[in-house]
């Protein structure tokens, strides 16, 4: 039995050590808003933040978690940061299919929570591990540097 | 040419004129953000299949195209609301149910592709709108006892001008329901007066979708329900001979193992379970004829038709004659790969079969077909099927195929509980149908002033139409699909040749992959076109602003992209800029791309500026939005995609070896749009199309040499 501290809550779960955070938040716990693109670390669409940082919820053993609190794109309600990185997305019409948007959006919330004025080679530093088959990186990058802009 | 002649009958043969119908759809994130059935809602004020209005006040709107990123939902939302006369905040949508009443006419069918939705709609989604007005107006004139030209509409609600008087069409929901719909057609509203269309309108699906709550397929949950994931034989048409799951059934959380005829199913509890089962599987494969194919089966049957018979798709003039006379002649030979959709979504389907009815979740551009297929392998009559679409986590053609509903349906028939059967992106790229690998000879004469006099070309390749919509194959075996961007140019060509032999691959199973006969036909003419115009030594913008003769739409983009690209400017050691012009969709492109090759090989694309003339816009921040994302996916092909075989098997295992453009990879890119009042092209597919031309082409102005082969980064002949 493992304790998970995701979105404010604990949660109980009995899974095997090796699975995924990922699965544990999507199957057992019924959060699908957190995305399966490739399961190897390499789409970011399964972007969570673990104790505030961007992390593959794919390729991290929820048993390796311990208490950290994890936060998905569900439990963003009371942030300020995560508000203005919406609002952001939804001024310019980021979205088309909209799949990789949860994980686009962790990541950029991560990254404005430790930078919140970053350069364009910082953005795409900390964004280029989220692909987006959509083709909405531009639209993306405009966002992260309005958010800069407006806070 | 015209929109309507060649254009519709490209788009009849890539829909098929098969009678596809959309079945029901759990439509999700509406501005209100509700969910709801469509068959269990009915509003007394129904004139048509589009509108409905509920005394109540609620205002819904039945939208006859699936949303996979392409912003249709918004787009065909403004059409209706635009004669409606209402704002996109009073209102739901919600997707159609099956119905004929949702075939549109021009295609013959229902599915959602070929960048057709905005086409086929125009006119109709607003002449519903109208209707239902019209309708709305006459009954507030009868409670009034009033002329109905005496009354204007507004936002929802209908006012007497010299009284001054409203009511809202809530309130005359019951009382329009009861007047006859009219026959003969109503007005439309002038374009100058349009409120919503053309003008930029906030995409409906965008705040379900930055809120995670939007529902895809793979989100689907159910009571009861159990996670499943697949092996099928990795050589196409390969069978299996036997399985030994003992470990698989001791990994904790497995619950089943189940098969099929030619693939396997592990059950869990979640998908983990379900995947570490499959791993722990033993499986035997009769993998059948196609064992040996490679990558370079595939290439030589191509190559080799080169020579030999071909079926005429195309004359015009005396083409032959015409080259042989010629003072030059230019002649290439290109060759394109087989490429995979790799949608972010894996693939994914839930089924719940029982005795009575067969309950399908699923994204699918083609709901009919899919639901069909359930019908025939569960037995039940296709009433008792149901088939609710979700939002499409990316389409690109992968979604217009739904053999992946027939084999969830062939699992799920097994078992009492809803089985939610979800693939590996491994399984997604080795099990994909894939667009097809192409051969193209070309060969142009040109006149002593550097005129092209006469273009021959064979194009070799499969017809994807022939297995998608067989009856859309042309009278004489040509796939129509594949005159997009070669006989449909954006030029004055005086003779021309093309024939088309058409080889099937081998080991693979070909479809549609966006942007289709464009992205194919675009990336061939227009390197072509620039190999022409260096054997001229003329300038590759002016020597194609030479040849738009009656095209005048097709000058127009072309100059505006080389103007805004500062066509002709100096550009440092290393870089070179390309263009490439096109027709296709009913929409006219010009690109122009700057490409920067490093010493080490690298290639990065710095910049892209695309001119559009895609006559009336709907939602121009869509159509700009459509662009970039269509050039990002064409790129990511252009540059890096090639699917490959061995021994029968697709070699490309995931992200990390079928790579895709990310964001540190991506050019900034331009879109200007043309002021144009004629009808509207299809737009979703045109960057894809333009991508690999523009890029080739900014190569070879790089490098000096030519690029013929895709992917560019890849062994050049
Ligand atoms: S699913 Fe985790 S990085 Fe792709
Ligand atoms: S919006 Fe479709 S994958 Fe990013």
């Amino acid at each position: 039995m493992l304790t998970l501290q995701v979105n404010g809550a604990a949660h109980q779960v009995d899974v095997p050590d090796d699975m995924p955070l990922l699965w544990v938040l999507r199957d057992v716990l019924g959060l699908p808003g957190t995305k399966f693109g490739c399961g190897i670390g390499e789409c970011g669409a399964c972007t969570v933040h673990v104790d505030g940082k961007a992390v593959r919820a794919c390729s991290l053993p929820a048993s390796l978690v311990g208490d950290r609190p994890v936060t998905t794109i569900e439990g963003l309600a009371e942030d300020e940061v995560a508000t203005e990185v919406t609002k952001a997305w939804l001024d310019i019409d980021v979205v088309q299919c909209g799949y990789c948007q949860p994980g686009q959006i962790m990541a950029a919330i991560a990254l404005l929570k430790s930078n919140l004025h970053p350069s364009d080679d910082e953005i795409d530093q900390a964004m280029s591990g989220n692909i987006c088959r959509c083709g909405t990186y531009r639209r993306i990058r405009a966002a992260i540097r309005n958010v800069a802009g407006a806070v | 040419m015209p929109v309507g002649t060649i254009a519709i009958s490209r788009r009849r043969a890539l829909l098929g004129a098969g009678g596809l119908l959309m079945a029901a759809m759990v439509p999700q994130g509406s501005l209100r953000a509700t969910t709801r059935i469509v068959e269990d809602q009915t509003g007394p004020f129904a004139p048509n299949a589009f509108v409905r209005i509920a005394p109540d006040g609620s205002i819904t709107l039945i939208l006859p195209n699936v949303e996979m990123g392409q912003g249709i939902y918004t787009g065909e939302a403004m059409l209706i609301a635009e004669e409606l006369d209402v704002g996109l905040d009073q209102i739901q949508i919600e997707a159609a149910p099956p119905d004929d009443a949702y075939i549109t006419k021009a295609l013959g069918t229902e599915a959602t592709g070929g960048s057709t939705s905005t086409i086929a709609t125009w006119t109709s989604l607003r002449e519903a709108g109208a209707v239902a007005r019209t309708l709305l107006v006459r009954a507030a004139a009868n409670r009034w006892m009033v002329d109905p030209a005496s009354c204007q509409t507004e936002a929802g609600m209908v006012r007497h001008g010299p009284t001054g008087r409203t009511l809202t069409y809530g309130e005359l929901a019951v009382e329009a329901a009861a007047l006859p719909v009219p026959t003969s057609p109503v007005a439309l509203r002038d374009p100058s007066t349009f409120r919503l269309i053309g003008h930029a309108q906030h995409r409906l699906d965008g705040p379900a979708k930055v809120a995670g709550t939007a529902t895809f397929g793979i989100d689907i949950r159910q009571p009861d329900m159990k996670f499943g994931t697949v092996a099928a034989c990795p050589v196409m048409g390969g069978v299996l001979l036997h399985v030994d799951d003992s470990a698989a059934r001791k990994i904790p959380g497995v619950r089943e193992v189940l098969t099929i005829g030619n693939a396997v199913c592990v059950v869990g509890d979640h998908f983990w379970a379900a995947r570490k089962g499959l791993e722990a599987l033993e499986i035997t494969w009769d993998e059948g004829v196609n064992s040996t194919v490679s990558t370079e089966t595939v290439y030589r049957g191509l190559h080799e038709a080169l020579q030999g018979p071909a079926i005429v798709a195309h004359t015009k003039g005396d083409a032959k004659g015409a080259i042989a006379g010629a003072a030059t002649r230019v002649e290439a030979v290109y060759q394109q790969p087989l490429l995979a959709h790799a949608p972010m979504e894996p693939i994914n389907c839930t089924v719940h079969v029982t005795a009575e009815r067969c309950d399908i979740w699923v994204g699918t551009q083609v709901p009919m077909r899919a639901r069909d297929a359930a019908a025939e392998v569960t037995g039940l009559p296709k009433d008792k099927v149901f088939l609710h679409n979700q939002y499409i986590g990316g389409g690109f053609g992968r979604r217009l195929e739904h053999e992946y509903v027939t084999q969830a349906v062939q699992f799920a028939r097994q078992v009492a509980y809803p089985l939610k059967i979800v693939w590996s992106r491994e399984e997604d790229l080795a099990l994909d149908r894939y667009r097809p690998a192409y051969v193209d000879h070309l060969v142009g004469g040109l006149d002593a002033h550097g005129k092209l006099v006469g273009l021959s070309h064979r194009i070799v390749g499969p017809a994807v139409v022939a297995r998608w919509a067989p009856e859309a194959l042309l009278p004489n075996g040509v796939d129509d699909d594949l005159l997009a961007a070669t006989v449909e140019t954006p030029y004055a060509i005086p003779a021309m040749f093309l024939d088309y032999a058409r080889r099937e691959a081998p080991g693979v199973v070909t479809a549609w992959w966006r942007g289709v006969g464009g992205t194919r036909g675009v990336f061939v003419i227009e390197s072509f076109i620039d190999e022409l115009a260096a054997s001229a030594k003329v300038d590759p913008v002016e020597f194609r602003r030479r040849m738009t003769g009656d095209h005048p739409r097709a000058r127009a983009v072309l100059d505006l992209a080389a103007e805004k690209a500062e066509w002709g400017s100096k550009l440092p050691e290393g870089v070179g800029r390309g263009v490439a012009l096109q027709y296709v969709f009913g929409s006219y492109l010009a690109t122009v791309m700057e490409v920067e090759l490093s010493q080490m090989g690298t290639v990065r694309v710095r910049r892209a500026v695309v001119a559009v003339d895609c006559g009336r816009v709907v939602n121009p921040d869509q159509v700009v939005s459509q662009i970039e994302g269509g050039l990002i996916f064409g790129l990511s092909a252009a540059l890096f995609n090639e699917v490959t075989l061995e021994k029968g098997r697709v070699q490309e295992k995931n992200f990390n070896t079928y790579r895709v453009l990310r964001m540190n990879e991506s050019p900034a890119i331009e879109v200007h749009l043309i002021d144009s009042t004629e009808d509207p092209g299809g737009i979703g597919e045109t960057g894809t199309a333009a991508a690999a031309a523009a890029a080739a082409n900014a190569m070879a102005a790089a490098t000096g040499r030519r690029y013929r082969r895709l992917p560019l980064t890849g062994v050049q002949a």
